[in-house]
């Protein structure tokens, strides 16, 4: 089959590949009828996520079409339209049987690799190095889903692929980052970064109950959409102080629920990128912290720092002493998938939200290489490119 | 790290079984040693490789010495200190590790329980077979193909649901003893495993730096082993990738 494979930092090729098969008995085969980019995977490209090998098939925010079951798979049979999260969780151990299913016990075939670095490891992503347990992503024409019948869930038949693909990843993440924030009726909730994984923030902010939303990036068209389709406020970052604004927007006290949904790669102006950029470069500090920085300064006393935005190691110049002396509460995590997926299925269902507008490029997976360097450069508008082997 | 490991098992009050003095401990350089140079070779090796960085590299690379050194039995750092490996103390290694399984006790008891199990999660064994109630015969890989070790052993005390220890008999290749403690995790958690095993690496001074060496690696293969019967238990399959797709051409996964 066709395949999108990483081969060395921003190095992706399409390349032959055999097809896949069952190996366990809980595995189904997909065969993948929409797989979407997504900002954590710009992470990988750009060499900061580590135990990438060359070869590895990426993608994880995809779905399809059950083409053949294990002999211990009872929810799924061929033929059913399923979209299936980006996170694998076994559905056995302490984690998944509480509903924190990125932190599950038993998925990552390689737990040892991140043990080193964070003390216990998180649950196998797919397509998102060996650290993360080294499966082979959905960039792909069929892949094989383990723990099928946890992580795979059946479309309803009135919604469409275009807005069902996004309830894999972006969609969750998005609510996660917004559940996590404890939204009190009437709060002004702030979202860093007006992305896929932004966009969703913004519009489960309102589902749960915020009296305000306001968007932060620099690019128009996605300022435009979040306002569009989201009923955000924007910010452009490079033609207003933050800090100011949010202040002089919220009668002084500051807004109180803030989410980074940017992540390590944050994009600054001024001094403080050269300062970040270097010392990433030489590695003294693996994570550019800048909206992080940002948020906690931001955030009113006893606020809430949300974060989906992904980080990888060790920050530099982190305003401790702010957070700690403003009380504030911090909440984060790659998302729960397993958890949030059926619900937000209903919300699509029922027309509430539909994720569909993310969806600006729909191209086959030959143009994978060509597709991550429009959405990396966010040219010709992209907000996601999704192919469709 | 040897008084730290006895520390930790004063603090946890575990460990009251010691292998044997009999065994590979008094053997002087031959079977015993190469039998171990191999086995940590091929471990160093493996994990080395694993690891993927530069202290993996080392590791690869010590391993690869380790591995000739057990092929050819042949030992340049023995040579050049111009000692054999007969008359030193022995040593004694020992490794404790817990892991919580959320399953009832008595269900993770009774699946260790039947020995013959044991190579479902124990990667380095190939067979244990059940001789008598209490005795046992057990068959190790040594990787890299070098061939199998196998011992015989005895329970030499049993608490049902509660506690499992063994221990080689006399004059095995390889002296070693186990204990596994089964205890009820805090409210719904399930049961708490832990493992304590320990061997006595071939005396002498290289002896003991191999088994200086190979000490990190049999933790984590104890750590790895126990990991497997926790995902055996909780799920009933363990995690793989080898045999999926990729654009690798050498290796298939
Ligand atoms: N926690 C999870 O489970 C999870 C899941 C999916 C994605 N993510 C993470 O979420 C983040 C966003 O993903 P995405 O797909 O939306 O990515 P994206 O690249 O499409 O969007 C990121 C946006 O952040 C903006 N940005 C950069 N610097 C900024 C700054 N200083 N202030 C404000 N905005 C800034 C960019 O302009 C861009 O529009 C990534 O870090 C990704 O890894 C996390
Ligand atoms: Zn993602
Ligand atoms: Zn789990």
């Amino acid at each position: 089959m066709k395949a999108l494979c990483w081969n060395g930092i921003n190095k992706l090729n399409v390349e032959r590949v055999p097809d896949p098969s069952i190996l366990n008995p809980g595995d189904a085969i997909v065969r993948v009828t929409m797989s979407s980019v997504c900002g954590s995977d710009l992470h990988l490209l750009d060499g900061y996520v580590p135990a990438m090998r060359e070869g590895d098939i990426i993608g994880h925010e995809f779905m399809g079409e059950v083409v053949e079951v294990g002999p211990e798979v009872t929810k799924l049979k061929k033929g059913d339209r399923v979209v299936v999260g980006s996170v694998l969780g076994c559905g056995g151990c302490e984690f998944c049987q509480t509903d924190q299913w990125s932190l599950c016990d038993n998925s990552n075939t390689h737990p040892e690799i991140l043990e080193k670095a964070y003390g216990y490891a998180g649950a196998g992503i797919f397509g998102y190095s060996h650290a993360f347990g080294g499966y082979a992503g959905s960039h792909a024409e069929y892949i094989r889903v383990p723990y099928a019948d946890t992580g795979s869930f059946k479309v309803p038949e009135g919604i469409k692929d275009e807005s069902a693909v996004f309830t894999s990843d972006a969609f969750p993440t998005g609510y996660m980052a917004a559940d996590m924030c404890g939204i009190e009726p009437g709060d002004t909730v702030v979202v860093w970064g007006a992305g896929g994984v932004g966009q969703m923030a913004m519009q489960s902010a309102w589902l749960l109950g915020a009296g305000r939303v306001i968007a932060i990036d620099r690019f128009p068209e996605r300022l435009a959409m979040a306002k569009l389709y989201a009923k955000a406020e924007v910010l452009n970052y490079e033609e207003v102080d933050i800090l100011e604004a949010l202040r002089e927007m919220t009668g002084g006290r500051g807004p109180d629920r803030c989410i980074d949904a940017v992540g390590m790669e944050a994009h600054t102006t001024g001094v403080e990128q050269y300062y970040d950029r270097a010392k990433q470069a030489v590695r003294l500090q693996t994570d550019r912290p800048a909206v992080l920085r940002q948020a906690i300064m931001a955030c009113r006393k006893g606020g809430t720092i949300s974060i989906v935005g992904v980080y990888g190691g060790l920050l530099d110049k982190f305003p401790m002493g702010a957070a700690m002396n403003k009380a504030l509460t911090f909440r984060m995590g790659q998302m729960f998938a397993q958890k949030y997926i059926p619900k937000l299925l209903d919300i699509v269902a029922d027309g509430q939200v539909d994720p569909a507008y993310l969806l600006t490029h729909k191209w086959s997976l030959d143009q994978g290489p060509e597709g991550y360097k429009m959405f990396k450069e966010k040219t010709d508008n992209c907000m996601r490119v999704v192919f469709a082997p | 790290m040897d008084t730290f490991n006895t520390k930790l098992s004063e603090l946890l009050n575990t460990a009251h079984i010691n292998p044997p003095l009999t065994g590979s401990s008094q053997i002087n350089v031959g079977t015993t040693e190469r039998i171990i140079s191999a086995l940590g070779g091929a471990l160093l090796t493996y994990y080395g490789l694993k690891k993927l960085d530069t202290a993996g590299i080392a590791m690869a690379v010590a391993g690869g010495a380790l591995l000739f050194r057990g092929a050819t039995g042949y030992c340049p750092v023995n040579e050049v200190a111009g000692r054999d490996t007969a008359d030193s103390e022995s040593i004694l290694i020992q490794i404790t590790r817990s892991l919580t399984i959320r399953k009832p006790r008595a269900e993770v008891y009774q699946y260790w329980r039947r020995l013959e199990n044991l190579p479902n999660f124990m990667e380095h064994l190939q067979d244990v077979r059940q001789l008598g109630p209490k005795r046992s015969h057990w068959v190790a890989k040594v990787p890299g193909g070098v061939g199998t070790v196998e011992w015989d052993a005895d329970i030499i005390q049993e608490e049902e649901n509660t506690l499992l220890a063994w221990q080689s008999l006399p004059n095995s290749t390889i002296d070693n003893a186990g204990e596994v403690r089964f205890m009820d995790a805090p409210q719904d958690r399930g049961t708490v495993v832990q493992a304590i095993i320990s061997y006595r690496p071939p005396v002498g001074s290289v002896g003991g730096l191999a088994a200086k060496m190979m000490n990190p690696l049999f933790e984590q293969m104890v750590q790895e082993d126990l990991r497997r019967f926790k995902r055996l238990l909780e799920t009933g399959e363990i995690p793989i990738i080898e045999g999926q797709p990729s654009g690798r051409t050498s290796k298939n996964y």
